[in-house]
């Protein structure tokens, strides 16, 4: 990214701004003018270049000065010289007399209300994934966004984000986002737009709307539902399509074949003692609730309470999930229904189900048995991805085990048009070849880039000659390319709106900034085609809830929905379901050597529409920890059979459709099987995702989405390089020695012995130098992070990212091990390769009250608060790096190169104000968020009082979803964290250096079932 | 015993220092005539061309650096250091030799040295010039790379003295500064010389004016004399400081493979191997080049040998014993570190490094091959690689592979970092040539006390 935008640096110098003034200077340039406009919008900088090579720029550049102004040098006399000397000075002159607009202004003479210049304000509204919203808290200085925190007040948060939540501040600032509302690449107005749209609409109004699609990603805005709802009144004939490739269908298509009805399941994982995931990514963003249901999973993994869950987990990829499963079985996605449908009655089987070998039906039995045990508190979860049936026998489970309005809950899909997606899609594909479609409105998505390839949508899209196509996007993508009209989307946090959080809960979106772009949004494209013209966000969303609650007391209920960043009364109430025990289809057979390829959603990019943003691109994935690229995920035992190493390239051939990708080695991905993530391979997203990875879409059909047998899989010789930021991903070093760095055990063993992982330390006078009395302090930060409760989310690292100002390097650089971040999380995998014991360990500074970093460097630029924090002077930094080396722990990060963007305005308007932006050659690293400490400790100085324990959270902390970070004040024994040290599993990495880390570990304690062996 | 008889008659025992045959005046005029009167060559023009080509090269590599950054090289988290202190550290050590044979053997009344200690000097100061460019550029804003130097400035900052980087700073540019004083006290009186010699009134003040009014009067030599002592004397301890401070820099440090207290007396040594090495790739084709054959005997490649054979075998020594501590000390890092050493992915490296440093320098046993120049400026020239790469393990492998195995990472050098090593070496070699050209390569004065004449008779 660093290197293209070195490149794009390059291109604009060619056309700097004085150059430009020469260009409206010379008297015959009204054609150039004329061809800089006749170019779209990504072009205009290369035509300029053309331009700077035609013979009229040549001789423009050559002259200096326009025509006339240079004719004088020649032959002009004194007082024809003074003559336009004089005129010159005039006119420059006059450029300086513009007339003053006569609208008001109001100087700032006295405060707005609130506004404290370097006091952030935080507004409640939420993001949206797929439908799904996230409620959040946006911080804002000055009226800019810079940061996105969890929602502490709402339920589907309870102060946890997930990381595109987290991210998506930078999508906001993404300099790449389309600006301008165009057709066929010129630029346009809003009020062109309009203009254009009217004949056609009333054309349509003579058939009844017969000739306008509609499509859209999953819709859970009530407004914009209901918006559509009477605009498809209006025209009656129009239709509503909806496609998303990361969909719901099955989920849906299931819980019709088990009740009669699409509903979506709700689970409540803190009720749960046995949790049975069936290809289920619950614990990882993406997963509808993931954040909420990590917290309540997280609640109940603690070892110390006596009611520890256990979860078992069968996938078909290495999953964070599965890394966090006390039982984990690696499965072919094809077999998991299998081992649904055996599950009643594996244990009178005496034979081997088919599909499934001794192992496996082992494994099946165990979790029967163990799901016995335990009625009305157990929960089987079935993955998005699985298909509607092992939905349904989920559902049968859990009704069985009577889990169901104890731990499994049904409501109404948050979906407001819960159709089946990828027939709402072919149908309007259908239509589109059928020459029925006179307008098509695109809003939002991709879908000529992420379709099923079977479709044909580009196709369709490209030679079906619609008269008009209108795309709204955030980026001139690969769909707007292929439509005549687009229009800038504003960004959520420039645009009113609403939408349900997984439990139905509907939060209104309220902007944060007016729009950058002159955005607009769904809502008021949708007004324009009711007819309402240039009808507000804001007041399209007012009105909407104004009819859901008609009183008196509407502005404080629309204050408070604001404020609380909710609707109180709109979460849906569990529903009373019957289960039709008829009607599910016979098993198929399955081909046991059947190469399966999984398609997953990518954890950091997601379907795709991430691909622009830095943050999530450089996001090492949880369990491969690379960045910018998605390969070929296959199994140890599959890549020795087929010879394969990491980076190897092979081709990938589905029902006749070839794909070209490097293979990496995932320890635990299950044998005969292979899992690539979608959303890569971009060919028009900007300067982060255009060209990163590789595209998979062409080999995912629709009557296969997730998952499909009979892959082929050919090594086509040549490596490709992957940028993974975990140097080694196991705690065994090659010499078969194993190192402490994540401790754990089982709960019995636990059990007999609280102290394992404890370990001598070395002598607190052990030192040359005398050490500090930190206990003598009022303050002295310290942090705890509970292995067992972190799941590997990795919202810690986008939010440090976020706090800290920390810029993306690019893969390049990553590669050669340059990342930035602050805080990572390391995974390791111990164990059998072909189903091992994963572990994750976030790792930011240890703050080491014997900081080895300290005493070796020359200028004093790292050196101890008296708080106990080990702080960087970046002013002081020469960058001699020898901290670095000396850091046991390598937490600390250089700028080798200039990696921060200085130049991109949209970045300077991101920046946390509170934090230094870090120039080129100097060395940083995690700060517990002094900038928090600071900002706390000022407050409490002036009322007085000492910092309250939990008032101050670092960025890490907050945005955890699982409560696995813990900082306070050690001093306090009273404060969580102290209480947290002082437990049994508390220990520290590398104790025996004599470091005396302030960030301690909390051992890892897993819950495997006693009865079972192995 | 006076060794200054023997040389000249004793023929069958060892080599003389100094071939019978001359007097003082014909030393004086071989030695003065290579800067007076003998025509420059065509080869010297070439090999100075070249290296000053290289050094050119270095500039410009030094350029882009301060224009992009230290990330054009190929450092990295975890490895924070390579190319840049390797070859510090390696240069450093190559420019003990010139102190150890001036200082050292001087007051240990070794006569021999009187032939060498002057191109050796010159080496040093070239060596620590080219060892100082690193520290200063290495740092990831040069332009602050003063912020290390102790200076009263408004700031009211210190540097922070516990770090051995500060250290370093101080034993280096001491060492630096001695080595200079002691180079150019040595030179006065030959510059003399050479003032009173040349033809040329341009050169006669140059050299004039460098000479700093030397008369060679009872007085300037009682003068003379003192101050060199005294310096010798100031420089003894030094040959030994300043290896050890820049071991500290390793051996201060927590990483496994550094933090080890053999470092000192093992880097002391490694210094003088690779010096002593460096000495005899210089020597022997600058005797045949300049027909000093007479002044550099084999009596002098002789004795380098055997101090190369004596400090490879402390080398050796050290590697044998952090092998032994790796085990002994039952720490899971360190038996890692020496695991990771033979069988890790630079373990070629090792290997080469034991090659050059271990095994290939034993042939100096054989007293045949001692003496054969051939012979030793080949081993000489293995020693100096097997000591680069005895500095690229201990930078590059202990830190590519240390306490959390999330972080290992690779070091792969760029063509910037070979474009500054490689500048280095030519920057050096242009320094050289220059030298031999216009100072007299060998001590005139201090020759013509080896000669019969010069015994002082009862």
């Amino acid at each position: 990214m660093k290197m293209e935008e070195q490149n794009g640096k390059s291109r604009r110098e060619d056309v700097c701004p004085s150059k430009k003034d020469k260009l409206d200077a010379a008297l015959d340039l009204e054609t150039a003018r004329a061809r800089i406009a006749a170019t779209k919008g990504p072009e205009y900088w290369r035509s300029l270049e053309e331009l700077a090579g035609s013979a009229e720029f040549q001789e423009m550049v050559h002259r200096e000065f326009p025509k006339g102004a240079s004719e004088w040098v020649d032959s002009v006399s004194r007082r024809g010289f003074l003559k336009l000397m004089g005129a010159s000075m005039a006119l420059a002159g006059m450029t300086a007399c513009t007339k003053q607009p006569l609208e008001p202004i109001v100087p700032y003479v006295r405060q707005p209300e609130e506004v404290v210049p370097g006091r952030p304000l935080f507004f409640a509204t939420a993001f949206t994934l797929s439908g799904y919203a996230s409620p959040i808290l946006v911080e804002s200085h000055l009226y800019r966004p810079t940061k996105i925190e969890g929602n502490d007040r709402h339920p589907a948060s309870l102060g946890g984000t997930d990381i595109f939540a987290q991210a998506s501040i930078l999508g906001l600032y993404d300099p790449d986002r389309s600006q301008t509302i165009t057709y066929l690449g010129d630029v346009r107005t809003w009020g062109m737009f309009q203009e254009a749209i009217r004949g056609p609409l009333s054309v349509q109004k003579g058939l009844q709307g017969g000739g306008i699609r509609i499509l859209t990603p999953t819709i859970s805005s009530p407004t914009l539902a209901d918006q559509l709802s009477s605009l498809l009144k209006i025209y009656p004939q129009a239709k509503w399509h909806v496609y998303e490739p990361i969909n719901r269908d099955n989920v849906y298509e299931g819980a019709k074949m088990a009740f009669g009805q699409p509903l979506e399941a709700r689970y409540d994982f803190e009720k749960a003692d046995v949790i049975v995931s069936l290809d289920a990514d619950f614990l990882y963003a993406g997963f509808p609730g993931s954040t909420r249901y990590i917290r309540d999973f997280a609640k109940r993994r603690n070892p110390d309470s006596g009611n520890m869950s256990r979860l078992y987990v069968v996938e078909s990829t290495m999953s964070s999930t599965g890394a966090k499963a006390d039982h984990r079985l690696p499965l072919r996605a094809v077999d998991v229904e299998t081992l649904v449908r055996v599950l009643p009655v594996v244990e009178m089987m005496n034979s081997n189900p088919p599909g499934l070998n001794g192992e496996q039906q082992v494994f099946a039995a165990d979790i029967w048995r163990d799901l016995q045990g335990h009625h009305a508190s157990s929960a089987v979860i079935a993955g998005d991805h699985q298909p509607a049936v092992v939905h349904a026998l989920a559902h049968e489970l859990n009704q069985a085990l009577g889990n169901v309005g104890k731990t499994v809950f049904y409501t109404d899909p948050i979906d407001a048009n819960p159709v089946n997606q990828a027939e709402s899609l072919k149908d309007l594909v259908a239509d589109m070849r059928g020459g029925k479609v006179d307008i098509l409105i695109i809003l939002g998505g991709n879908p000529a880039y992420d379709a099923p390839v079977d479709f044909g949508f580009a196709d369709a899209l490209k030679n079906t000659n619609i008269p008009l196509r209108v795309h709204l996007g955030l980026y001139q993508n690969e769909t707007a390319e292929l439509c005549q009209w687009h229009i800038n989307e504003a960004h959520y946090l420039e645009a009113w709106g609403d939408a349900r959080a997984y439990d139905g809960t509907v939060s209104i979106i309220q902007p944060l900034i007016a729009p950058l772009y002159n955005g607009k949004s769904a809502y008021e494209l949708i007004a324009l085609l009711a007819g309402q013209v240039d009808a507000s966000g804001h007041d399209l969303v007012q009105s909407y809830w104004k009819k859901q609650h008609s009183g008196a007391d509407f502005d404080v209920f629309w204050r408070k929905s604001l404020h609380d960043g909710w609707i109180e009364g709109t979460t849906f109430a569990p529903k009373q379901v019957a289960l039709k025990t008829a009607g599910l289809s016979p098993h198929p057979a399955t081909n046991a050597n059947a190469l399966e390829i999984n398609f997953r959603r990518d954890p950091t990019v997601h379907d795709g529409q991430f691909s622009n943003n830095g943050w999530l691109q450089e996001l090492p994935k949880p369990m491969t920890k690379l960045t910018w690229d998605n390969p070929v995920l296959i199994g140890p035992a599959m890549a020795a059979r087929m010879g394969l190493k990491t980076e190897d390239v092979v081709e990938l051939e589905l029902n006749g459709n070839k794909v070209t990708a490097p293979v990496w080695i995932q320890a635990g991905h299950p044998d005969n099987s292979v899992t690539v993530f979608l959303g890569y391979g971009r060919r028009r997203a900007g300067r982060a995702g255009t060209g990163a990875g590789f595209d998979m879409y062409p080999l995912r059909s629709s009557a296969t989405p997730w998952f499909a047998g009979g892959l082929k899989i050919t090594k086509v010789g040549g490596t490709y390089k992957l940028a993974s930021t975990q140097g080694y991903q196991t705690m065994d070093t090659p010499n078969g020695a194993t190192r402490p760095l994540v401790r754990e055990t089982t709960l019995e063993e636990y059990r007999k012995e609280p102290n394992f992982a404890k370990e001598e330390e070395p002598p607190k006078e052990l030192t040359l130098y005398k050490p500090y009395p930190y206990e003598k302090e009022p303050y002295a930060w310290g942090m705890a992070i509970d292995l067992n409760a972190c799941v590997g989310c990795n919202n810690c690292i986008v939010a440090c990212q976020s706090e800290n100002n920390i810029p993306v390097v690019g893969k390049e650089q990553v590669v050669i091990g340059r990342h930035m971040h602050w805080l990572r999380v390391d995974a390791y995998y111990q164990g059998d390769r072909d189903n091992p014991k994963a572990y994750f360990q976030p790792v930011p500074c240890m703050q080491c009250e014997n900081a080895p970093c300290e005493v070796v460097c020359p200028v004093g630029a790292t050196v101890h608060s008296t708080e106990g924090l080990n702080d960087m002077t970046y002013n002081r930094c020469v960058g001699t790096r020898y901290c670095s080396n000396n850091c046991p722990y390598k937490v600390r990060r250089f700028n080798f190169l200039l990696f921060q963007d200085w130049e991109t305005p949209q970045y300077k308007m991101m920046r946390n104000p509170d934090v230094t932006v870090r120039s080129r050659g100097v060395m940083e690293k995690c700060t517990y968020c002094v900038q928090r400490i600071s900002e706390h400790r000022i407050d409490s100085e002036r009322e007085d009082r000492k910092i309250q324990d939990g008032e101050l959270q670092t960025a890490c902390q907050q945005s955890c979803p699982a409560n696995a970070i813990i900082f306070g004040n050690i001093n306090d024994p009273n404060s969580r964290v102290s209480k947290l040290k002082a437990g049994a599993r508390n220990y520290s990495l590398l104790a025996d250096l004599n470091t005396r880390p302030r960030t301690t570990y909390l051992a890892e304690i897993r819950n495997p079932n006693p009865e079972l062996k192995g | 015993m006076d060794e200054r008889i023997q040389p000249v008659a004793d023929e069958n025992a060892r080599a003389p220092v100094i071939e019978p045959g001359y007097s003082f005046g014909t030393v004086t005029d071989k030695i003065s005539s290579i800067v007076l009167t003998r025509p420059t060559s065509n080869g010297w023009f070439f090999g100075f061309g070249v290296a000053f080509l290289l050094t050119m090269m270095l500039l410009y590599a030094i350029g882009y650096l301060f224009v992009r950054g230290i990330g054009i090289w190929g450092v990295t988290i975890p490895i924070g250091w390579g190319f840049a202190i390797v070859n510090f550290v390696w240069w450093i050590g190559i420019g003990h030799a010139g102190t150890l044979i001036s200082a050292i053997l001087l007051l240990l009344r070794q006569s021999w040295r009187n032939s060498i200690n002057r191109f050796a000097e010159a080496m040093t100061l070239f060596a620590v010039a080219s060892a100082g460019i690193f520290p200063l550029i290495h740092v990831g804003r040069p332009w602050l790379a003063y912020w290390l130097f102790p200076y009263p400035n408004t700031m009211r900052v210190w540097p922070q003295f516990r770090s051995p980087l500060i250290w370093d700073v101080f034993a280096v540019s001491t060492y630096a500064t001695i080595s200079l004083l002691f180079w150019f006290i040595g030179l006065i009186p030959d510059l003399a010389t050479l003032r009173d010699r040349a033809d040329s009134r341009a050169l006669q003040i140059i050299y004039g004016i460098l000479a700093m009014g030397w008369r060679g009067s009872a007085r300037h030599w009682h003068r003379y004399e003192t101050a060199y002592l005294l310096l010798a004397g100031l420089a003894t301890p030094l040959v030994l400081s300043v290896h050890t401070v820049v071991s500290f820099d390793f051996a201060i440090g927590i990483v496994p493979g550094w933090h080890t207290t053999i470092f000192p007396p093992y880097f002391v040594a490694g210094a003088i191997y690779s010096g002593f090495a460096m000495v005899l790739m210089l020597a022997i084709p600058i005797r045949k080049i300049f027909q000093l054959e007479d002044f550099i005997t084999e009596r002098h490649l002789q004795n380098s040998a055997k101090v190369m054979l004596a400090t490879g075998l402390i080398v050796a020594y050290g590697y044998i014993v952090e092998g032994f501590m790796g085990w002994y000390s039952g720490n899971r890092y360190d038996a890692f570190t020496i695991w990771n050493r033979l069988h890790g992915p630079y373990a070629f490296f090792y290997y080469m490094l034991l090659l050059c440093n271990i095994v290939i320098p034993q042939v100096l046993w054989i007293p045949k091959l001692r003496s054969s120049p051939v012979w030793l400026f080949l081993v000489s020239g293995v020693v100096l690689v097997g000591m680069w790469l005895e500095r690229f393990i201990i930078v590059v492998v202990s830190l590519h592979r240390d306490f959390l195995t999330s972080s290992w990472g690779m070091y792969y050098p760029t063509r910037w970092d070979w474009m500054t090593y490689i500048g280095t070496i030519g920057m050096f070699l242009a320094a050289m040539f220059l030298f031999v050209r216009v100072l007299p390569m060998i001590s005139i004065f201090e020759m013509r006390t080896l000669l019969p004449e010069a015994e002082v008779k009862e």
